[in-house]
């Protein structure tokens, strides 16, 4: 063997070397923290087990069996997908629309910026309290509206009946998400080339012209990006539906998350808390994959 | 000519016409963004019952200030201090081994590296509550419940994804030559990257910092699971704390609110620039 092929093997093995010991720490906390669960998760879903007790009882399939038929998870999970066809038809256009008018206005508009943000910045445990209180029949925002206008007292009762609690929860999460697509469509046509909008009034193009035959198009991966984004998010959503109904009145807005924590961490079933949890992980895995390759398939047209 | 002239000026009316009804949309959705927080601050300023009394827009009359004492009295500062300690620990940690997974993956050309790649961009869109019966199991047998540095853990491993992608994008942007360059003058692997890759990195991770930082600040899910006692809680836990002790005083509770929230407005309105280059930074490669 010559020279010059053994500096490279000793080049190379160095390399891997250096790779391993700044990849470790990432790889076993990823290991530690996710792919581990995921697996247990899968493991603990075969027993009957009440997370304290050290009997654990081996009960096979017995648990997905009885998720398949859980009329509560599947309504839960209708839920889920109601909630995600709003948060598509709702954040990711308004969101666009806004960042559209931004763009097109310049940085004098900074101040309607920052007013639209502010909503993100919140977490969604102080939306949940702050919207319980809006939507409260006494002393709430739309109750005092409606009594005003009909001129005597009335209660709009938003979050307690089935299904206008949904349809509230949806608005309060479009109230707290359109900030974010916002920003990222703000990005997108930032990184749109100056040189673009420059050829394009060249060409004679007007501002408007430009916005839909140039800027828009040049979007789509954005687009897609953000819509999986709102589906992957809404599927996992939890904390201020948590906080704001825990999945009431009656199961009117119980979504998968809420369904799974009720399950393993008030009722203590967590046997059967992890094959929702394994449900839930199967059909979020499943409908990102169906959505990337039907968006694919469109790309290619 | 004269026809060109009546064109342009169509054009005029028009291009005004759309600015105005812009304009208009725009502040109506001015309006739904900020009435939540008028409501919020208003009524924090009022006594418990003048808020069914005054009507939730009316300001408050008179102004009430007590509140605010009062919640520093039952131990807001605590919460918020608990906080800021594991969001700090959580940033720095996660800051550190995100650039470090970055570097090999940007830089080097090594067996599996494309695997390892595809197998952390994967993990992006894992499910927090796929893992959460597992990792309250670990934290229970590590002795580690009801102890707020559980909390380290998930949040690192959680932010690691994503971090590590825009990194990586982000280290890719370095230009060769400057390796070359470091190489020349000495440097090997481990020292280029805490004296050149590292340093260069900079504007990347501090969008990243606020980028995360937010997040863990807001995070509830695990903080619900692991902690139980008052005293090890963190500030978004704070909120159902003080509701247990004070259901029925809602102005107290939107004191809470309006204490919980200001940091990360201010954060905001200092860094805004930051958080858009880091949301930018996903755009591009997402």
């Amino acid at each position: 063997m010559n020279k010059p092929n053994q500096l490279a093997r000793v080049e190379s093995r160095n390399t891997a070397v250096a790779a391993t010991v700044f990849l470790f720490p990432a790889i076993a906390l990823i290991i530690v923290y996710m792919i581990y669960p995921i697996i247990d998760t899968f493991l603990t879903s075969q027993y009957s087990w009440n997370g304290i007790s050290t009997d654990r009882v081996f009960v096979g399939m017995e648990n997905w069996k009885t998720l398949i038929h859980d009329q509560k998870f599947w309504s839960a999970f209708g839920h889920n997908v109601i909630v995600m066809i709003f948060s598509i038809l709702l954040q990711i256009p308004i969101g666009m629309l806004l960042a559209t008018f931004l763009d097109a206005g310049g940085r004098k508009l900074n101040i309607f910026k920052i007013i639209w943000f502010l909503p993100y910045l919140m977490s969604s445990v102080a939306i949940a309290f702050l919207f319980t209180y809006i939507l409260a029949t006494n002393g709430g925002l739309f109750s005092t509206l409606a009594t005003l206008i009909n001129g005597k007292r009335t209660a709009v009762d938003l979050l307690g009946k089935s299904p206008q609690a949904l349809y509230a929860v949806i608005g309060v999460m479009a109230w707290q998400f359109t900030p974010f697509y916002m920003v990222y469509f703000i990005a997108g046509y930032s990184n749109i080339p100056t040189t673009l909008y420059e050829a394009a009034v060249i060409d004679g193009a007007n501002r408007r012209q430009y916005l839909f035959k140039v800027a828009i198009p040049m979007l789509g991966p954005i687009f897609k990006t953000a819509c999986t984004m709102s589906m992957i998010g809404s599927l996992k959503y939890f904390d201020m539906i948590w906080n704001m109904t825990q999945g009431g009145p009656a199961g009117g807005t119980e979504l998968m998350a809420t369904y799974m924590y009720k399950l393993s961490f008030q009722q203590w079933k967590m046997g059967y808390g992890s094959a929702v949890a394994a449900g839930m992980f199967i059909l979020i895995t499943a409908i990102a994959l169906l959505f990337q390759k039907i968006f694919v398939v469109k790309e290619d047209f | 000519m004269r026809d060109r002239m009546a064109n342009s000026d169509k054009e005029i009316i028009k291009s005004r016409i759309a600015w105005g009804i812009a304009f208009l949309l725009a502040f109506f959705w001015l309006l739904i963004s900020l009435i939540p927080f008028v409501f919020m601050v208003f009524n924090s300023f009022r006594k418990q019952f003048d808020m069914l009394q005054q009507g939730p827009l009316h300001a408050p009359d008179p102004w009430y200030f007590d509140n605010y004492p009062q919640i520093v009295q039952n131990g807001i500062f605590g919460y918020f201090g608990r906080s800021v300690l594991i969001v700090a620990i959580s940033l720095v940690l996660m800051l550190i081994i995100s650039s470090f997974a970055a570097y090999p993956l940007s830089r080097m050309k090594f067996r599996l590296r494309n695997f390892i790649y595809a197998g952390i961009i994967a993990m992006m869109s894992i499910p927090m509550h796929v893992t959460l019966i597992p990792i309250f199991k670990m934290t229970n047998a590590m002795g580690l419940y009801n102890n707020k540095f559980s909390l380290i853990g998930p949040y690192v491993a959680f932010a690691l994804p994503m971090s590590v992608f825009i990194l990586t994008g982000f280290m890719m942007t370095i230009p060769r030559e400057v390796e070359e360059a470091a190489v020349i003058d000495g440097c090997n692997k481990y020292s280029m990257f805490f004296r050149i890759i590292w340093p260069l990195s900079k504007s990347g991770l501090s969008t990243l910092a606020i980028y995360n930082g937010v997040s863990m600040w807001n995070e509830f899910a695990f903080a619900n699971t692991f902690l139980n006692d008052a005293r090890e809680k963190t500030l978004p836990l704070a909120l159902g704390q003080f509701k247990g002790e004070f259901s029925m005083n809602m102005p107290m509770i939107l004191s809470v609110l309006v204490l919980s929230a200001l940091p990360m407005i201010v954060l905001f309105i200092i860094f805004q620039d930051k958080l858009v280059k880091g949301m930018m930074a996903g755009a591009v490669k997402g």
